[in-house]
């Protein structure tokens, strides 16, 4: 995984709250076996629309999507994770994530941002007036700034120092396995099996 | 201070503890389908990784599949790919699997109970959301993302931040007509899509108490609706009874029945937030939008999002009713539908279908409308046969299917197409959900069954 310290890029508004995985990428976009190449599924139905954000010319470029509140909620598909950084997002900002889409987003590398409601109207207003509004995400430091502003987000600090470690939570996990081994041998012989297989 | 429901299981489960780190947690029961899992395994691969304890872990083919023709190679290559796929990784790294024409294939959250393996006071976790539908039997069960079925199959753990807590007390009896699928859509219209996020719910009250088994995995499954990655209910003599006699029923049953028995919330033990239903009150819900919290009683009207006063709320609902092309005002009743779709992880065990074949005994499904029989598993699908319920449902004029997750989601054969209208005993009313431009009202299997009937949204008591 790629270190995240500090992206600064510009803002894509969607101004939409309940963003469900299902409009992320839809279920047939989710059949492919990589983690590469769901970019052409990313908000399918909506981008059929030409007044659709990300089909206006001025958001191309933009890495950091500023959406509503419960932004990825549903299904716990992780495409919708992929979907949005083979797209070449590097950040979402919303007032609100759903559990698992924030928990996927994090342990992928791709930023989920927590900013109060008004600041993300704010945000919407400064992208919508210019597009070109640079936007730094400071990770480091735990702060937005745009419009010379600087305002501060929330994130436990082992996940941070991860991302910023750009660290493997596999590999991290794989040095308790002393840790494992030990619960393992006091585990309740109650709990089932699922092999053999009985019938 | 005494513990919550959960909080035990959480306790019972940690493997390394450290000030500032998440909790590493054991897991007890790993459940993977074709869609979710070709990347993890791939990942393990390429890092030369191995699964650390196949013998917890346990696949089928759910999503993908075809659910006519099963006998016959999967038609859509993309498909049958990923479940070919599937099949290889189980083979390649010993996990044991229930394909298409096995008798255990089904629906993930339908077959791990009906084998007996989910049992109360585990952790239990699947690259789906609806996991929480074990959380019914007092398991602590949520769904997880691809990155994290990797590490569950490396490690058999995972790193997690400890959620807080939330009672649901739902009180009283259920009228006559009114389910467990009206009590869960009641509450996700009452707390929100994002209600239960950061919370693990524990359903409790004497309505909760007197639901069968399946009626429970039916509000479990749609915690996560309410932004719940995973909802619970203390196990009972209703839990035992039903776990007794399944292939993986412990072998020293009294013994498990002595430890289950532990699982409950003390007295004393505090929740973050707690809820009130008033069971009594409760009447037969639909979804009239585009999100699971835009629900209703079925006696009401479509809303009026001018009369909505926060912003939000209002400029969702306005895009939902422009979706769902319905009309402020109109009466619920009185929309039509085109397809019926009866199945699904909440709504597709044996109870659901018995209960809407009950309804539909000896009458005709309207001409108007289409309706799909899908059971949630081959086995309940077999249970169902031995009980002469697919002839009922095919006497009706509805379709009797196989197997698999169906129309809940657009990615098998079986889709909405556009503009096309479904009462629908899934869990989730998203826009495209069904199938691209295809609109959804999440219904009970005895709604569903009654609408089937007379063609328009309606509830057993109109017939």
């Amino acid at each position: 995984m790629d270190k995240f310290i500090q992206h600064t890029g510009t803002g894509v508004p969607l101004r939409r709250s309940n963003v469900d995985t299902d409009q992320i990428i839809p279920a047939v976009y989710l059949k492919r076996v990589t983690r590469s190449g769901f970019e052409d599924g990313l908000f399918a139905a909506w981008r059929n629309d030409p007044e659709f954000v990300l089909n206006q010319e001025a958001f191309k470029k933009g890495t950091i999507l500023v959406a509503g509140a419960d932004f990825g909620t549903g299904s716990s598909r992780e495409h919708a994770v992929w979907a949005l950084q083979n797209y070449g997002f590097k950040v979402i900002i919303s007032s609100r994530f759903a559990d698992i889409f924030r928990g996927n987003s994090l342990k992928g590398g791709l930023l989920t941002v927590i900013l109060e409601i008004d600041e993300v109207e704010a945000l919407w207003a400064a992208i919508e007036s210019d597009p070109n509004t640079p936007i730094t995400v400071d990770l480091e430091s735990r702060t937005v700034k745009h419009s010379g502003k600087s305002l501060p987000f929330v994130i436990d600090d082992y996940t941070r120092w991860r991302l910023m470690e750009g660290l493997d939570d596999i590999g991290l996990t794989m040095k308790q396995t002393d840790s494992i081994d030990g619960f393992e041998k006091n585990r309740s012989s109650l709990k089932p099996k699922t092999l053999p297989v009985k019938s | 201070m005494g513990k919550t429901l959960a909080e035990k299981i959480w306790a019972e489960h940690i493997v390394r503890q450290v000030d500032g780190e998440p909790d590493l947690l054991y897991i007890d029961l790993h459940l993977i389908h074709e869609v979710t899992s070709p990347q993890a395994f791939d990942g393990l691969r390429l890092t030369n990784r191995k699964v650390r304890r196949a013998d917890l872990t346990i696949a089928t083919e759910d999503h993908n599949v075809p659910t006519l023709n099963i006998d016959k190679p999967i038609a859509d290559p993309v498909s049958k790919l990923q479940v070919d796929t599937l099949r290889a990784n189980c083979k390649e790294f010993g996990i044991r699997i229930h394909s298409l024409g096995d008798k255990d294939q089904g629906v993930v959250h339908v077959v791990g109970p009906q084998l007996g393996i989910t049992q109360p006071g585990m952790t239990i976790v699947c690259g789906d959301s609806h996991t929480s539908t074990h959380g019914a039997f007092g398991a602590l069960a949520f769904g997880i993302g691809t990155s994290e079925v990797e590490h569950v199959l490396a490690t058999q753990t995972l790193p997690l931040q400890r959620p807080k807590t939330m009672a649901i007390n739902i009180e009283g009896s259920l009228k006559p007509g009114v389910t467990s699928k009206d009590i869960i859509l009641a509450v996700i219209a009452k707390i929100g899509t994002g209600g239960g996020q950061g919370y693990v719910i524990e359903y409790r009250g004497s309505a909760i108490r007197a639901l069968s088994m399946e009626s429970r995995m039916t509000v479990c499954n749609m915690s996560i609706e309410a932004g719940a990655r995973a909802g619970l209910i203390a196990p009972d003599q209703t839990t035992f009874d039903y776990i007794k006699g399944k292939p993986h029923a412990p072998e020293d049953f009294d013994a498990a029945v002595k430890y289950w028995s532990t699982l409950f919330t003390d007295k004393d033990a505090q929740f973050d937030v707690e809820v009130s239903l008033d069971a009594n009150q409760l009447e037969p819900f639909v979804t009239w939008g585009t999100n699971p919290g835009q629900g209703l009683p079925l006696s009401g009207k479509v809303p009026n999002p001018a009369e909505i006063t926060d912003t939000e709320a209002r400029t969702a609902a306005e895009r939902a009713l422009v979706y769902m092309g319905l009309e402020a005002g109109t009466p619920l009743k009185s929309i039509a539908i085109d397809t019926v779709f009866l199945g699904s992880c909440t709504n597709g065990r044996i109870e659901d279908l018995r209960a809407a074949a009950e309804i539909l005994k000896g009458k005709k499904i309207a001409s108007t409308l289409r309706m799909l029989v899908v059971p949630g598993s081959a086995r309940v699908r077999l249970e169902a046969e031995a009980e002469g319920l697919d002839k009922t449902f095919l006497e009706a004029g509805a379709e009797w299917r196989n197997a698999g997750c169906s129309m809940c989601l657009g990615m098998n054969p079986d889709q909405l197409a556009v503009g096309e209208r479904s009462a629908s005993t899934s869990n989730r009313n998203f826009e495209g959900r069904q199938g691209k431009g295809g609109r959804t009202h999440l219904v009970s299997p005895l709604v569903a069954a009654a609408t089937a009937l007379r063609g328009t949204l309606s509830s057993p008591a109109d017939l």
